[in-house]
């Protein structure tokens, strides 16, 4: 029995609230973008397209049931804050805490507007009820946007003076305001969208390879997909701009996404290839001299600093951090591909988009492939910020609890979060089946109840018949 | 009043609301626990379904704010908590994923034998979560977290104040649940599910009376600050609760559930504002003050602006919520083989 108590937790605690945010974070590209597309169809259906009015109801419904997931995994996720990292949030709550009390109004007013939406089809009328996706939106921003900000602070912790380990005259604005905040949120943002534009395009792609070619299924492609097609190709830039933060302030990150050992004068970018423990192996070299530099600073004489200007144990694991950023990065840039084929087509046969099988077929594999590059860039800023929580502040090692059962919690979490996966992919499968099936008026979380689903009140009815 | 103080009360009223609308989400979950077989049960489980209603789990935006005032105000005191009540805050966590999605899941549940499983793990989650809330409760208001956060694994919560503190916790969500679902039976114009859900609440009502007198002793052997504060400044807030709680079951007797739905609520509310009055200046009892407790002023001024802004930004928007699903209430509410009219052919 003393074993199970008495493990070290940094690794298991490291890996739940890896796994609980990783799982939180497609739900939360949910909630950031999916109104704004349910927006666009609802006002398309207000001018009289009643297909795109009906699947702006169908997908409140889908909304509300991510939601219910995505509040309670929320919820999860500020416990661990306190049960997985007593030492951060003691030490550094107060310099934060300004953002989450903001977030939580944020969440609030989305849950409640969710609400209101929901529960309007058919109480509400037409315009009025469209408007209440607004505040749902707006508060999408702002709350994506400051929990970010507390992330960027981890990253550009400011605010605060440090008097002997202890921070004093706080100030939470500029906490919230830190360097890093506003290109990590843009970047976010953009993903988001991305995300959720390519997987719904992704759902309603597979209907039509397998034959669904009706007007909602264009719909459901073209809208998202739209979005996507505008965000996507900025997503590079911003990228970009978010690396140039890097090399000024968290260098030892951006040495180890690039698998730099040593600094390097006029060094050349290398894509591909793994980190072998000391250097880079099989990477493509691109023969341009200083371009790496020229990437991260704009000149292509800088020197760009590599690991070894940091003791071993101030060094991310430059495996992981490599292989999940040069991940991201392909798919980001595939998907630009795929927007650009996607404009052609749209030029070339308007009347007939989705004439080509393959373009279906690469739309269908970019809804998975969107987000894995948005998990493998969660992964690339936060297993790149290690050792460090706070960085160049607090180590992990030291925030972690002391509990020694944590991979208990662990093992536990992951059963759980499995199951609501399978539960959640069974629900949305089953109302998309009676949605085929001809049924418009399905039940949904926040929504007015009508009883249990048909199949059950039949079967209910039987039980109380006998 | 310092401006810790006033976080503490912002913080305290968090906790009351809480209590009550949260409170009233997990003993309708008991009541599905206990509704019976499907059949049998499937009244009273439609009923619950409907009256958990529009914001459900998203009254746990109460505890998360709860917790987000707790670190940024009282940021060492939090981490104590969390070190000292970690298990039973591991289960709350559990038990409000469980929940939420159990809830989420019987809704759309494509076969009857899933609806049962999801429906069980939401019930069974409902009576878990508030008896560990409970405990902690318990816990705190007995001054077992040490202000190092280094005590047992199992003593802090598995003492006689948790325990009761986690039936009581059980007994008051069941009771409050019970009217508020009266009520709603009655509303519905289900006379047969309202006399049912009457007379099983009435008991209830009973049995957390005699829970509350029999916590009496333990209270005054266990933990001497509380029961002094609740007999010196809290007294008023406890004897309004029972006074409340009585007069509920009056007017649950009598039939008049508007009036007991108002009670029921009422005697919730005071009972936790009492365990607040109570326990002042303490954040955790005997341990650390809420003066010695408190985080940088400038980010308690800053919970105390997002509070104002909260009042502002939330409330408006949650009555109207509440007076769209309370016009859904009477008899109104669609069914699946009758469709709303659609808002697409009103003209806006």
């Amino acid at each position: 029995m003393q074993w199970l108590l008495a493990s070290d937790a940094l690794l298991p605690a490291r890996n739940q609230m890896a796994l609980s945010l990783g799982w939180h974070i497609i739900l939360a590209c949910f909630g950031m973008s999916f109104p704004a597309m349910i927006f666009v169809l609802h006002r398309r259906g207000l001018k009289g397209d009643a297909d795109a009015l009906e699947l702006a109801k169908r997908w409140s419904k889908v909304a509300g049931v991510l939601f219910a997931i995505g509040a309670v995994s929320g919820t999860v996720l500020s416990f661990e804050l306190g049960l997985l990292w007593p030492g951060l949030m003691e030490t550094y709550g107060d310099v934060v805490g300004l953002a989450f009390a903001l977030e939580g109004i944020s969440f609030f007013v989305e849950a409640i507007f969710l609400g209101i939406y929901v529960y309007g089809w058919g109480r509400l009328p037409g315009r009025w009820h469209s408007l209440m996706l607004v505040p749902i939106m707006a508060a999408g921003v702002t709350g994506s946007f400051l929990v970010i900000s507390v992330n960027a602070w981890m990253n550009a912790p400011t605010g605060f003076d440090l008097v002997d380990g202890v921070p004093t005259n706080i100030d939470p604005v500029a906490a919230i305001l830190n360097s890093a905040a506003g290109l990590q949120f843009l970047h976010m943002y953009l993903a988001a969208v991305m995300v959720v534009g390519f997987s719904v395009s992704a759902v309603y792609a597979t209907g039509w390879l397998r034959g669904r070619t009706d007007r909602i299924h264009r719909l459901g492609i073209l809208v998202p997909l739209t979005f996507a097609a505008v965000v996507t190709p900025l997503q590079p830039l911003v990228g970009h701009f978010a690396g140039q933060r890097l090399a000024d302030e968290q260098p030892i990150k951006l040495a180890a996404m690039e698998g730099l050992a040593t600094s390097t004068a006029e060094a050349r970018l290398e894509l591909g290839g793994y980190w072998n423990g000391e250097e880079l192996v099989g990477a493509v070299e691109v023969p341009v001299d200083g371009l790496l530099s020229f990437i991260a600073t704009n000149d292509f004489d800088a020197t760009v600093i590599g690991l070894d200007t940091v003791p071993e144990e101030d060094q991310p694991p430059v495996g992981i951090v490599h292989i999940a950023f040069q991940t991201m990065v392909a798919i980001g840039s595939a998907l630009v591909g795929l927007i650009a084929w996607f404009v052609w087509r749209w030029k070339r046969h308007r009347d007939d988009p989705f004439g080509s099988r393959w373009f279906l077929r690469a739309l269908v594999v970019a809804g998975p492939a969107a987000v894995v590059a948005m998990e493998t860039g969660w992964i690339t800023t936060e297993v790149g910020r290690q050792p460090w929580i706070v960085h160049g502040l607090m180590r992990t090692e030291d925030a972690v609890t002391d509990a020694g059962y944590i991979w208990v919690t662990l093992t536990v979490l992951a059963i759980v979060y499995f199951g609501m996966t399978i539960g959640a992919v069974a629900v949305l499968r089953s109302m998309s089946a009676r949605w085929r099936a001809g049924e418009s008026n399905l039940a949904s979380p926040y929504g007015p109840s009508p009883g249990f689903a048909p199949e059950i009140e039949a079967e209910i009815e039987a039980e109380v018949t006998t | 009043m310092s401006v810790a103080d006033a976080v503490a009360a912002v913080m305290f009223a968090a906790v009351i609301l809480y209590a009550v609308f949260a409170g009233a989400d997990f003993g309708s979950g008991i009541w599905d626990l206990t509704a019976g077989r499907a059949g049998r049960g499937a009244s009273t489980r439609r009923l619950i379904d409907h009256a958990v209603g529009p914001v459900w789990e998203a009254n746990h935006v109460w505890l998360i704010f709860i917790l987000v005032l707790l670190w940024t105000g009282f940021p060492s005191p939090f981490a104590a908590l969390m070190r000292t009540l970690a298990i039973p805050f591991w289960l709350a966590g559990l038990g409000i994923v469980a929940r939420g999605a159990g809830f989420a899941f019987r809704k759309y549940s494509p076969t009857l034998r899933w609806a049962e499983v999801a429906g069980v793990v939401f019930a069974t989650a409902s009576l878990i979560t508030p008896f560990v809330l409970g405990a902690i409760a318990g816990s705190i208001a007995s001054g077992r977290v040490p202000a190092d956060g280094r005590a047992g694994l199992w003593e802090p919560w598995l003492n006689p104040t948790s325990l009761l503190g986690g039936t009581l916790a059980v007994a008051t969500c069941t009771f409050l649940a019970g009217v508020l679902l009266t009520a709603d039976a009655d509303g519905l114009g289900d006379d047969g599910l309202a006399a049912e859900l009457r007379s099983k609440t009435l008991l209830g009502g009973v049995i957390t009376g005699v829970i509350v007198l029999a916590g009496i002793p333990i209270l005054i052997v266990d933990d001497q600050t509380l029961v002094d504060g609740l007999l010196g400044r809290a007294l008023p807030l406890v004897l309004i609760s029972g006074i409340a709680g009585t007069a509920t079951m009056y007017y649950l007797w009598h039939r008049r559930y508007r009036a007991a739905r108002f009670g029921a609520g009422l005697a919730v509310a005071t009972v936790v504002a009492g365990w607040g009055a109570a326990q002042y200046p303490w954040v955790l009892v005997d341990e650390v003050s809420i003066a010695d407790g408190a985080g940088h002023r400038a980010a308690l001024i800053g919970l105390l602006i997002a509070a104002g802004l909260a009042a502002v930004l939330v409330v408006p928007p949650l009555v109207y919520l509440f007076t769209l699903a309370d016009s859904n209430q009477v008899g109104s509410a669609p069914t699946p083989t009758a469709p709303p009219p659609l808002a697409e052919s009103e003209s806006p």
